[in-house]
Order: C-alpha cells, then structure tokens, then sequence
C-alpha cells in the first residue's frame, strides 16, 4: 500500500487539536503583524514621516535684503550690504596654540589680549569676536582654519551721504528695523521678508535635492525720494556755516519744488553721521523742520494780506495809519521795531508793519482768517509721512479775543513747523492753489486747492518782491540775476506764558524766479547769539545762496534783465 | 512563456538603469544649480557693495573738496557768466 512506504515517522497517530492549535497561533500572529502594519501606516504615517524626514531633511533660512533708499536721480541714499561676524566657541578655542591665537588676532586687528577676555567666560557656548566686518577679512579669518571658529550673515546699512541726508533718510536699529525718518516711515515697503526652504543634506552636509520652497524669501522694495542729493548737500552746507555765524542753537531749511509741492531739500542743525551713532543724541536726531514748532512772526503777514485783498476791504495801494509806532488793543500794546507813519497796504509788506497787519486784520471778522489759516495746512499735520510730524497750534477763531486776532495778523500766537509754513506759500507760487506735500517722487502735477484768487496771489508776490528790494526788509535776500519775492520773520521766543525778548526764532521765506517760481526757500535759525538777530539779517542771506546756487544748478534761465551778461544766440551755432 | 519572461526582465533592468542615470543627471544638474545661485548670491553682493563704494566716493562732500583743494576749481560769480538764451524752436 503507498500509505506503507511513508516514512515511520509519520506513521505517528497523532490528536487532531494538535493541529488547529498551532494553526490558530500562526493566524493570530499574522493577525498581529498586519494590525501593526494597519496601525502604522494608516494611523501613524504622518507621524513616522515628518520623523522620518528630520534625519535626513534641514530646513534652511533664506536671508532677503533690505531696499534701498535712492534721492530722485537715483543716488543711493541707504544700502544694505552683507557683512559678517567671527563667532566662537569659547570650549574649544580655548585649546588652541598660542601662535594660533596670535594670526587669529591679527586677521581681525584686535590684540590677542580681548580674545583671550572674549573667551574667557566658559558660561557661554557662543561669543561674537568681531562683528560686521567684511566678506573678504571674514574669508580670510576662516581660511586659518581654526576649530571653533565661525562666520555669521548679517546685513549692514550703509548711509553714504551721511550727516547730509541724517534727518530725512533716518536709520535702522541692530534688528535691520526702521527707527527714524524714512526709514521708518517706509519700512514696510523697504523691510524684506526672509524666507526658508526645505533640502535633503548628505552625511557630509552638503545639499542633495530640494524637497520644497516654504517660502520664497523677498527682498525689500526701493523707495526713490523727493529729495535731490545736489540741493541737499548745498542746503547742509549753507545752513551750518550760517548756524555756525550767527552762534545759534539750531536751524533747519527746506527747500520745496514750488510747482509740485515735493520736498526737494530738508536739513537741520545740528546733526549727526549715520554711519556711526555712537554719540548721538536725541538733539541732534530730531528733525526739527518737521517735529519743532515755532511762532512763525511775520513770515505770516503776507496770508492776512492775501485775506484781507481776497474779501476786498482794501487794495493794495489803500493807506493804513500806523502811526508813532505802538498801538493798545484791550490792555495790551503791540508796536513796530520802528515807526511807519501812514504807509500803504504793499508797504505793510515791505517794511513788515505789525500794526498795519493788525489793522488790516480788525477789518475782517475773524473767521476769514482762522478759515484761511486752517485751509493752509496750520494745525493740522502736513501729511508726509515723516514720522512725529507736528501739527501746530492754532486756536479756533470763535474762540479769538480781539488782541489774538491782532497779534494772529502779524504771527504771534499761533505755532507752526517749518515745512507747514513753506507748504503754505505754495499759493503764492501757483497761483493762489495750495498744493500737498510729497517726500516720496511724483510723477504727475498734483491737483492744487485754490484757497485764493491768481490776481490776490500775483499782488502779494509784488508787495514781497518789494520786501528784498532796497527800502525792503530783506535787501539782502536778493539773487545777481533773478527776481526773488519773500518775507521775514523775527520772532520772540515764548517761554513762561509771556515772551522771552533775548531769544528770537529769525526766519525767512520766499521763492524765485518770480516770473516762473521753481523753488520755495524756508530757512530758520533758533536763537542766534551773535550780534544781529533780525530775518532780514540772519535769515535772508542764507535765502539768497541757497537760492542763487540752487536756480544755477538747474540751469534756470535768468528773468532779472541787466544783472548778468545776456549773449544773443549765434547764427549758425555750431555747439 | 519563457521568451516572454525573459524579454520582460530585460526591459526591467533596462528601466532600472535609467532610473538610476536620471537621478544621477538630476543630481548633478542639481549641483550645478546650486553653484549657479551661489554665484548669483556672491555677484549680487558684490553689485551692491560696488553701488555703496560708488556712492561714498561720489558723495558731493567729497567731489567739493576734490574740486577746490586738488583741481583749484571755484564756482563762477554772477560777473564772469555769461547767459545765452537758445531760440525756442
């Protein structure tokens, strides 16, 4: 029988439970491993994944570069630039030759003394040798080879122009974040965002493959000034020897574009380098043209002027009687530096007669010119941008005692920035259109509010050309060659509710040419010590070269006839 | 049968090659990539640094006292110019 031939072994009779028992214990564990296998890969996977990846997967930090700041031509104002900074780690420095140290201390020219010092504090596993110095030292700190020596990517902001362009570009804290002026004002625009991506590193470090972007790192966008780096560098260059001349605590000058409101120039005294902060001091950082409020003095009559021909109670040949030089309004006396007698409405300007502005003022009701004043931008903040900017003082006119109206007229009692007031004689240079401001490049002509007639404003420009001429209050704000209007400004300092009479605020402001204005000039000088104090003094002669400079560097044609050498064009002109 | 089975595991072996040189080209395209945006990187470091050394020795500062001190310039007074006014064409 085949069954005989098996072999003896399996002749065995064995129980049949034997069997399925072990069958059972081979299906439970196949059972087990495939409810392992369903837990982990149905329940677990995300889980052993991401594990998975860390091993072998870094995720890198992409750095982005802040935007640079440029002025309207394109000159770079701020830039960052990459630097780098030697770290180390004090453990395993401290194990290196002595001759090791000694090169390491002179590829960075510190002595190996502040290393030693550096590394000695065995607390830290991390210490900065020396911070942001360049690529090319970097490289060659690190090509020395040693252990626990490191480089780190950082962004340094450089301010090329330096003190010139202090105020206006500002500058960024250690965080690569905007602190002041335009750098913070536009900060998000210039911030960069960094970015990071995701890579696969072999053993050795290198990268392998790229699993993923998670962000795409963006660099910060430019942001091009209104600024002209040329008129800048003029207007700090003449306001500081002026500054200097006349011994005073301080002093700022704008320089406006007068037929689109941009702000072409803006400085301040004093000043400090950007470059380098180590000694800066909240009085040199502030931007006093835009944050510094002062009592403007006469700079103010030629708008009570404009008011008062505007609503027509006088012309601006009408007499007013000024008198012996003082006037009482209501228990208070305001007077002239000297007395005028009878003049007309022009010479109120020209000889800036604080009791003609004040009569000329008393004829209006109050509310002509507290509507004007608040239609010109005093009291309210310009709107540049600029950080801190002030807003002014200017009471409502409702509220207006009669010796408020008075003093209004001529400048006292209302406080403004240098730049409001400069915004506000825009109206003179475009006929009689107020224009808003623009720190940033425009590229089109702003529309304009008209707040007076062209006629008013062709009149008070007449009466404020008369102001520079001989016989005027600023003869020495005239410029060889143009034809300049502006008006003055002498004024007390307040201080204690009263007014201190040792300490002016001397101002100017005017525009040119006057048959077409392309610039408007607003200079200030806080407190000048030296022997002259008056606008026409201080004030009118920085006016006049910065001006004069300022109109030949754009290459304006002359409209003064007869001051300058005029040569007909040559025929045929070859060049 | 046997024809068949052979002729498939060439075709795998085949496809398992070429795998093996994509990924190796993609590797290596990979690097090349990398090296190209590092130089990108380096190259844009450069460009702005060479825009910050434009501008310091640019700067009007500077270009004045070159123009006073070393080339004995000064700027022309109102009586030595002279204005010449172009036909407007």
């Amino acid at each position: 029988m085949k069954f005989e031939k098996r072999a003896p072994q399996l002749r065995l009779k064995l129980e049949g439970w034997r069997s399925r028992v072990v069958f059972a214990l081979v299906a439970l564990a196949f059972g087990g491993l495939a409810a392992r296998a369903f837990f982990l890969q149905g329940l677990n996977t995300g889980f052993l994944q991401a594990k998975g990846e860390a091993r072998y997967g870094r995720v890198i930090d992409l750095p982005a570069s802040r935007g640079p700041v440029k002025d309207r031509n394109g000159q770079a104002l701020a830039i960052s630039t990459p630097v780098e900074s030697i770290c180390a780690t004090p453990d395993e420095l401290d194990e290196v030759e002595d001759a090791q140290l000694r090169a390491l201390a002179r590829a960075l020219a510190i002595s190996p003394e502040e290393i030693r010092q550096k590394i000695a504090r065995k607390d830290r596993q991390f210490v900065y040798l020396k911070r942001q110095i360049s690529p090319e030292q970097a490289a060659k700190v690190i090509g020395l080879g040693i252990p626990g020596v490191f480089q780190q990517r950082e962004f340094r902001r450089y301010y090329p122009a330096g003190e010139v362009m202090a105020h206006v570009v500002g500058f960024t804290g250690i965080e690569d974040n905007g602190q002041e002026g335009i750098e913070l004002a536009a900060d998000e625009r210039l911030a960069g965002a960094r970015g990071s991506r995701k890579v696969i590193k072999d053993r050795k470090g290198r990268i392998v493959e790229d699993v993923e972007s998670l962000r795409a790192p963006r660099d910060g966008q430019e942001v091009v000034l209104a600024i002209d780096q040329r008129l800048q560098f003029l207007a700090h260059r003449e306001l500081k020897s002026a500054v200097e001349a006349n011994r005073a605590r301080g002093g700022s000058l704008v320089i406006l574009d007068a037929r689109t409101g941009e702000v072409l120039a803006l400085v301040n005294q004093p000043d400090y380098n950007p470059n380098n902060r180590a000694h800066v001091t909240g009085r040199q950082t502030r931007n006093r043209s835009v944050t510094d409020l002062f009592e403007p003095g006469s700079t103010m009559k030629p708008f009570t002027v404009a008011a008062a021909l505007e609503s027509g109670v006088v012309k601006p040949d009408t007499m007013i009687p000024t008198g012996a030089g003082s006037m009482a309004i209501g228990g208070w006396t305001i007077s002239d530096s000297h007395p005028n007698g009878t003049i007309s409405v022009a010479q109120v300007i020209q000889k800036s007669s604080n009791i003609g502005a004040a009569k000329i003022q008393l004829q209006m009701p109050a509310e002509r010119m507290g509507t004007l004043y608040r239609e010109l931008g005093f009291g309210i903040p310009p709107q540049t941008g600029f950080p801190g900017e002030a807003r002014g003082q200017l009471r409502p006119w409702d509220k207006w005692r009669p010796i408020e109206q008075a003093t209004m007229s001529y400048g006292h009692g209302i406080s403004v920035s240098l730049l409001q007031i400069a915004r506000a004689y825009t109206i003179f240079t475009n006929e009689g259109q107020l224009l808003p401001l623009a720190l940033v490049k425009r590229d089109a002509q702003p529309i304009g509010k008209r707040l007076v007639s062209p006629e008013t404003a062709a009149q008070v420009t007449r009466m404020m050309e008369m102001a520079v001429m001989p016989g005027g209050t600023a003869p020495r704000a005239q410029v060889p060659g143009y034809r300049v209007a502006g008006k003055t400004g002498t004024a007390y300092k307040p201080e204690n509710g009263g007014y201190n009479e040792r300490k002016y605020v001397s101002s100017f402001v005017g525009f040119g040419p006057v048959t077409r204005p392309r610039f408007i000039v607003a200079v200030m000088l806080d407190e000048p010590g030296g022997p002259k104090h008056l606008g026409g003094d201080v004030g009118a002669p920085v006016f006049s070269t910065v001006m004069g400079a300022a109109l030949r560097m754009m290459a304006v044609a002359p409209d003064a006839p007869g001051t300058l050498n005029v040569q007909a064009p040559r025929e045929g002109s070859e060049g | 049968m046997a024809r068949l089975n052979l002729l498939l595991l060439a075709i795998v072996i085949v496809c398992a090659l070429a795998v093996i040189t994509s990924q190796h080209r993609a590797r290596r395209l990979f690097s090349e990539l990398e090296g190209a945006q590092a130089t990108a990187t380096k190259l844009n470091e450069e460009w702005t640094q060479l825009q910050l050394e434009q501008g310091t020795w640019a700067t009007n500062k500077r270009v004045e006292s070159v123009a006073l001190r070393r080339l004995g310039m000064r700027s022309p007074d109102p009586a030595t110019t002279v204005v010449i006014t172009l036909e407007k064409q």
